[in-house]
């Protein structure tokens, strides 16, 4: 749900529930499209990385 | 003929072996999907819930998968937030089984909506006064984490990992993990504390109210302390079972020994807890209702309710099992800490099924009499498919994929290709 849509009101109980639900989905959305950019960069620039298994 | 897709360095059994087994395994899953589509076909009144029992046998195999996936963000926070560095050489396993535990749940989940068309709605109609809406931004959101902290680990598969763009993106997710890591902490400790609400917040049902701080009943936290006290047990519990299935040694034993030993404390401390929080209820909070300690444990024909199932959650399978798990001369005999941590499993388990399903037994109202129940085969079908779908993908994943890394080491082979 978001702000604009009609069920939405200014209450602590919707900004909390769905500030939370958008700070974890923001993380997490910025944290992969920073990874696979990088990834598109390094295959283009042609650089090798240098990990081993077991470095989860 | 799969040679090109096992881990370097590492033997396998041959491909026919394999496939028959995950054929056998494959046939236990068909036969949880052909109960399921019934469930999606007929609806459900393919099981055996009623008005009494609107959570039955799915809800507590939800809580307790959740809870013994629990070792995955608790690994995690204590390997990338606490910095226990020797726990890297078992946190893919605990992130295989989180991956599995959680997807199993929301597999339940799918087919115990009814509806699963409609299961958006809790995100885009949520009711931010229940505690269920919390439980389902925040699994939905760590089985994000879990997933992301997976797909590493698949592209470390050998062919995978030779595609140039593969290999970056897997080293570049390694990089940031910390992060989601964090993230799954964060996430893990509000549905687990839900899950825990749920009931404690029931105060038309004695049996299960609990008092607490603010909004947050004692079990919202009872519940996140347990999961990250047994599911580093349940952890340590599969990878022996591996290792048994494969007759190899797969972690060192000083790998384990660390895990077992924070489990043990968290354990102790828990269960520490659950007895105050026991004792509380007993002498404060059911009182208070008009009700005493043996109006839950007796007098239920038709139910096997007695006290016995509070001494076995927490003296049998809780204060036992912490007490093995602290003590070092046990945690170093196999199958002493193969006994614990399987109490410990347990004990976490008995403990969903009494919040979920006795709960729900015992009568509120004076003409009432206790609810029996006893799931339909489908409920029971469909509760073992996700125990058939985790073993097909542990399996797959130990064939295919760098689990264990250790695993070269503690198992070297001649030529060592």
């Amino acid at each position: 749900m978001f702000p604009f849509s009609f069920e939405w009101v200014w209450d602590m109980g919707h900004m909390v529930f769905h500030g939370g639900l958008w700070y974890a989905l923001s993380i997490l959305g910025m944290g992969v499209t920073y990874c696979i950019i990088k990834a598109v960069y390094d295959t283009a620039k042609g650089q090798g990385g240098h990990h081993g298994h077991g470095q989860h | 003929m799969d040679s090109a897709l096992i881990p370097k360095g590492v033997k396998r059994c041959p491909i026919g072996q394999f496939a028959v087994f995950i054929a056998v395994v494959g046939a236990v899953l068909l036969w949880g999907v052909v109960a399921m589509f019934l469930c999606y076909i007929k609806g459900l009144n393919q099981t055996n819930m009623n008005n009494a029992y609107g959570f039955a046998l799915w809800i507590w195999a939800d809580l307790a998968v959740i809870a013994l996936g629990g070792g995955a963000f608790f690994t995690g926070l204590l390997r990338y937030i606490i910095g226990k560095d020797e726990l890297k050489n078992i946190i893919n396993y605990a992130v295989l089984i989180g991956f599995v535990c959680y997807s199993s749940a929301l597999l339940i989940l799918a087919i115990d909506v009814g509806q699963p068309l409609r299961a958006w709605f809790i995100f885009w109609h949520a009711n931010v006064h229940s505690m269920l809406t919390e439980v389902a931004f925040c699994l939905t959101c760590y089985f994000g984490v879990l997933t992301i902290e997976y797909i590493p680990l698949i592209l470390e598969n050998r062919q995978l990992d030779k595609v140039p763009f593969c290999h970056h993106l897997s080293h570049n997710m390694h990089g940031i993990m910390a992060v989601f890591a964090a993230t799954g902490a964060f996430l893990s400790f509000f549905h687990q504390g839900s899950l825990g609400g749920v009931t404690g917040v029931l105060f038309g049902r004695p049996f299960g109210y609990r008092t607490g701080i603010g909004i947050w009943p004692w079990t919202f936290f009872l519940y996140t302390w347990s999961a990250a006290a047994c599911g580093p047990c349940f952890t340590i519990f599969i990878t022996r079972i591996t290792e048994a299935a494969t007759r190899k040694k797969l972690v060192k034993d000083n790998v384990i020994d660390l895990l077992a030993k924070i489990a043990g404390w968290m354990l102790l401390t828990y269960i520490v807890a659950k007895i105050i929080d026991t004792w509380y209820w007993a002498a404060v909070t059911a009182p208070s209702m008009g009700l005493t300690l043996m109006d839950f444990y007796s007098n239920n024909p038709g139910s096997a309710y007695g006290l016995w199932i509070l001494i076995a959650e927490v003296g049998i399978c809780g204060v036992l099992p912490a007490i093995m798990l602290v003590s070092g001369s046990v945690r170093r005999s196999p199958a002493l800490l193969f006994i614990a941590v399987t109490l410990a499993v347990i004990g976490a388990c008995l403990n969903r099924w009494v919040m979920v399903l006795q709960t729900q037994a015992v009568p509120v109202l004076s003409f009432e009499s206790w609810f029996t129940y006893f799931p339909s085969w489908q409920e029971i079908a469909t509760t073992i498919l996700p125990v058939a779908y985790g073993v097909i993908l542990i399996a797959l994943s130990y064939r295919y994929l760098p689990i264990f890394p250790q695993e070269q080491e503690l198992n070297p082979i001649e030529g060592g290709k």
